[in-house]
């Protein structure tokens, strides 16, 4: 294990964001309780953003009581991909892909054969708390299938990649995209091992990989090159993640984008406590994009969407490093 | 911005508390002469006493003497134990006894009376151990009477008091070479113990003395007996011989069993009594170390813990040290930014330490968290609510409990029994909490909270035992103040966290 460290005043030159300083001072200043449940329950999520017009995957129909279950079957009757999710899982747990049919069954993301019982047991489990936190029980939903981009055809193994918008004060200010793994099981949590691409915030274009906390140049299931990925209709990507901030009501979040091969980006899900392991990936720190913002004049903060994204790129156009 | 000016508002209040704390303990100190170093650790002894008879079959009545209030001790427990015994401690009598009862007994009988006492200077009691009744001697015969009047008459002359009466024929019994008086009572009465025989010397001259019972302490020591003393009443005052006692033992403190030459132990219903004793010593910084003259002063402004009985100070000293534990919690997860397992256990696993002995009860916790693991992954596929798995997960770490306390006891490690003391609803807790841990983030992340937990709960045990930490916050209310006041600023520091300096380490790595 490496030991090293570097010293604080050179984190605070780069303009590191520190778990203590995000918890203080943007988090319980920003993000009030009461906003909470809003964000931490996925179809109230979805609920939300749907009465604001923001596009997200389609909801098929939710399951509420152990005797929902029965409907189930029908529900999914005339689709081919969908997925189940618990409304309060955490960290992408309790969620269940399926990409398409085998006759009576069902073939999940990662390739295997399922068959109607085990999906029912699945939503069963859900209902009865077993992925909720402190296992309270819990509300299952089942959504459109996200058919993704072609061009991330070999980026992500068993999981969508999705975006990570950070948006502070109505304004996005850092993103990076994620990448599941076979060592983060599907999953897009940067710590259990999955790949994060920082985004540049002014075109969209990659600015390094890095897995566990070291730099990558190519993904590590798939081979497949990351220094060279750029997004597609990233305004969008920006201006859906603004509005997610005005909907929720809080100063810091983080929304998951996801974009979809017909539709375009759609948001996933939102955070209310988004993670620092953004600022690796973009090799930059928040806090100096933070101050961007505070200087901002009042004028500014009222401003619609698309123009709040206007003045993010053009402010952060010429801070952003160059390409690795 | 709003933030400033609430910051500010922050450390004024921090301040405040810290000013109001530090000026407590000032105060303290110098009005109550409370040092500020912790002194010497209190001596307290753990006494059994055993009693073994042979029952004959009808009911049983054992009296054993305890041992009465006296200057230099305190006691602070007294506990009988004696499967289908009726156990009774009277203090009524002429002097205090335990008295155990029964029905029916047959064969073999074992009865356990353990007293806990405390060397200590504040009185258990200032009373003063009340002379026996005079009893009236039968007259010696001849020619023992002619030779304890010459004796009597020679000691009585050089002596001005009953102590130094006393002292006089002790010298003369027991000297290597007894004059021609000395030899012939000794000779006379050659069943009778020094101590006997110059209590009915003395009480030929109505002098009150009596045979009093005491206890040698000696730590470690098994099936001790009692030794028998002279105590001589003078006006108020009760004079101590020790007799009979080698040089070292001469140098023991000892604690009066029976002190007014009464038995020690009445039997009836039995045959072949006997009592021995064994001992442990024992230190212990969380009873008082103050001067009774500093403590009398003091009021209830002065929110003294020495004004409360001496369990409940106990009790209260334990919830004194828990701001002690918070404030390293603290340390570690905001300044160190060490991972734990749910915030405070790692405290409630230091108070258990503090029961167990670090080692003894690390080693105990590792095994009962690591064979609840065991059983809780064997479990996880039935797929139960959580509170019927916690539930599940208790029952099963007292299952796993009672296995290792009888398991060490019958391999005579006596260490093991100190396993109970952690407490138990933490353990199942922190078994339910790994072993989900182990499931969502793999074996890793339990290594990383559960050794930070570890880590985080000695340091607080090490805090907590530590000598000049206790002597502060058992002295000093104003402590508590300065440590809130300390955990408020740290509540506030919004800089780095010791380990983010290596994570975010990565950001200057080509």
């Amino acid at each position: 294990m490496n030991w090293r460290m570097v010293s604080p005043g050179r984190l605070r030159e780069a303009g590191i964001l520190g778990m203590n300083h995000r918890n203080v001072d943007l988090i319980s200043r920003l993000n009030p309780r009461r906003l909470y449940p809003l964000v931490d329950n996925k179809l109230k999520t979805k609920i939300a953003l749907a009465a604001a017009g923001i596009a997200a995957p389609r909801l098929i129909g939710t399951l509420r009581t152990q005797h929902d279950i029965a409907d189930f079957a029908d529900l999914v009757g005339p689709l081919d991909g969908f997925a189940i999710k618990p409304a309060r899982g955490s960290g992408g747990k309790g969620i269940l892909v399926i990409v398409r049919r085998r006759g009576d069954n069902f073939i999940r993301a990662s390739g295997t054969e399922v068959d109607l019982d085990t999906l029912e047991f699945h939503v069963s489990n859900i209902l009865s708390g077993l992925f909720s936190l402190g296992g309270t029980p819990d509300v299952a939903f089942v959504e459109d299938l996200v058919r993704p981009d072609p061009l991330f055809r070999d980026l992500s193994v068993e999981g969508v990649p999705d975006i990570r918008v950070i948006v502070y004060r109505g304004f996005p200010i850092m993103a990076m995209l994620r990448l599941a793994t076979r060592a983060s099981a599907g999953k897009a949590n940067l710590h259990q091992g999955a790949v994060g691409v920082g985004l540049r915030m002014a075109d969209g274009q990659a600015i390094r990989a890095v897995q566990f906390s070291k730099n990558l140049e190519s993904h590590p299931d798939s081979g497949a090159p990351l220094k060279c990925i750029a997004i597609p209709e990233w305004d969008r990507i920006l201006t859906l993640a603004t509005r997610c901030a005005d909907v929720t009501g809080l100063g810091y979040l983080g929304a998951d984008i996801v974009l979809d091969r017909q539709r375009g980006p759609l948001v996933l899900e939102l955070n209310a406590r988004p993670g620092l392991a953004i600022q690796m990936t973009n090799r930059a720190g928040m806090l100096p994009r933070i101050a961007a913002i505070d200087a901002l004049d009042a004028a500014d903060f009222r401003r619609p969407p698309e123009q709040r994204t206007e003045i993010v790129r053009r402010l952060f156009s010429a801070s952003a490093p160059p390409h690795v | 911005m709003s933030a400033q000016r609430s910051r500010l508002g922050l450390y004024a209040l921090v301040g405040v508390i810290f000013v109001l704390g530090l000026g407590h303990t000032v105060y303290r100190h110098l009005y109550f002469d409370v040092p500020l170093i912790p002194g010497q650790p209190n001596v307290l002894w753990n006494i059994e006493a055993r009693v073994e008879f042979f029952a004959a079959g009808e009911e049983v009545e054992v009296v054993l003497a305890r041992p009465p209030p006296q200057p230099g001790f305190t006691r602070l427990s007294e506990t009988g134990a004696s499967v289908g015994y009726g156990l009774g401690l009277e203090d009524k009598g002429p002097y205090p006894v335990a008295v155990w009862t029964k029905r029916r007994a047959q064969g073999l009988q074992q009865l356990y009376f353990r007293i806990q006492v405390m060397r200590s200077h504040l009185p258990w009691s200032q009373r003063y151990i009340a002379p026996p009744p005079p009893s009236r001697p039968e007259p010696m015969e001849e020619p023992f009477a002619t030779a304890a009047e010459a004796l009597l008459d020679e000691a009585y002359a050089r002596s001005a008091d009953s102590a130094s009466m006393a002292r006089q024929l002790i010298d003369a019994l027991s000297n290597t070479n007894p004059d021609q008086n000395a030899r012939l009572l000794l000779d006379g009465f050659p069943n009778v113990t020094l101590a006997e025989l110059i209590v009915r010397l003395l009480q030929l001259r109505d002098v009150p003395a009596a045979t009093i019972q005491i206890l040698l302490l000696e730590d470690g020591r098994r099936r001790q007996t009692l030794r028998p003393f002279l105590s001589v009443w003078s006006d108020d005052e009760q004079t101590i011989f020790p007799l009979g006692l080698n040089e070292e033992e001469a140098t023991l403190p000892y604690l009066i069993w029976q002190a007014t030459g009464g038995s020690v132990l009445d039997l009836a219903g039995g045959s072949r009594s006997r009592v021995t004793f064994s001992m442990v010593r024992a230190e212990n910084r969380s009873f008082g170390t103050l001067p009774l003259s500093s403590s009398a002063r003091q009021g209830w402004w002065d929110f003294s813990i020495y004004s409360l009985p001496v369990a409940e100070q106990t009790l209260f000293k334990t919830i004194l040290l828990l701001p002690i534990g918070a404030l390293i919690v603290c340390v570690l997860r905001i300044l160190v930014g060490i991972r734990t397992s749910g915030t405070f256990m790692p405290v409630l696993i230091a108070l258990a330490l503090i029961q167990t002995q670090l080692l003894t009860g690390l080693a105990g916790f590792l095994l009962v968290v690591s064979a609840g693991l065991l059983i809780r992954g064997l479990m996880s596929r039935l797929h139960l609510l959580l509170v019927a798995r916690i539930s599940v997960v208790i029952i099963v770490v007292i299952g796993i409990i009672a296995f290792f306390t009888v398991f060490s006891f019958q391999m005579g490690l006596f260490e093991g029994l100190k396993i109970t003391l952690f407490p138990l609803i933490i353990l199942a807790w922190t078994v339910e909490r790994m072993s989900v841990l182990w499931e969502e983030e793999g074996a890793r992340e339990v290594m990383i909270q559960g050794g930070g937990s570890l880590v985080t709960a000695v340091l607080a045990y090490l805090a907590m035992t530590n000598a000049w930490v206790q002597h502060w916050t058992f002295n000093y209310m104003g402590v508590q103040l300065i440590v809130l006041a300390l955990v408020m600023l740290i509540g506030n520091y919004n800089g780095y966290r010791l380990t983010e300096l290596r994570r975010f380490r990565a950001m200057f790595e080509k």
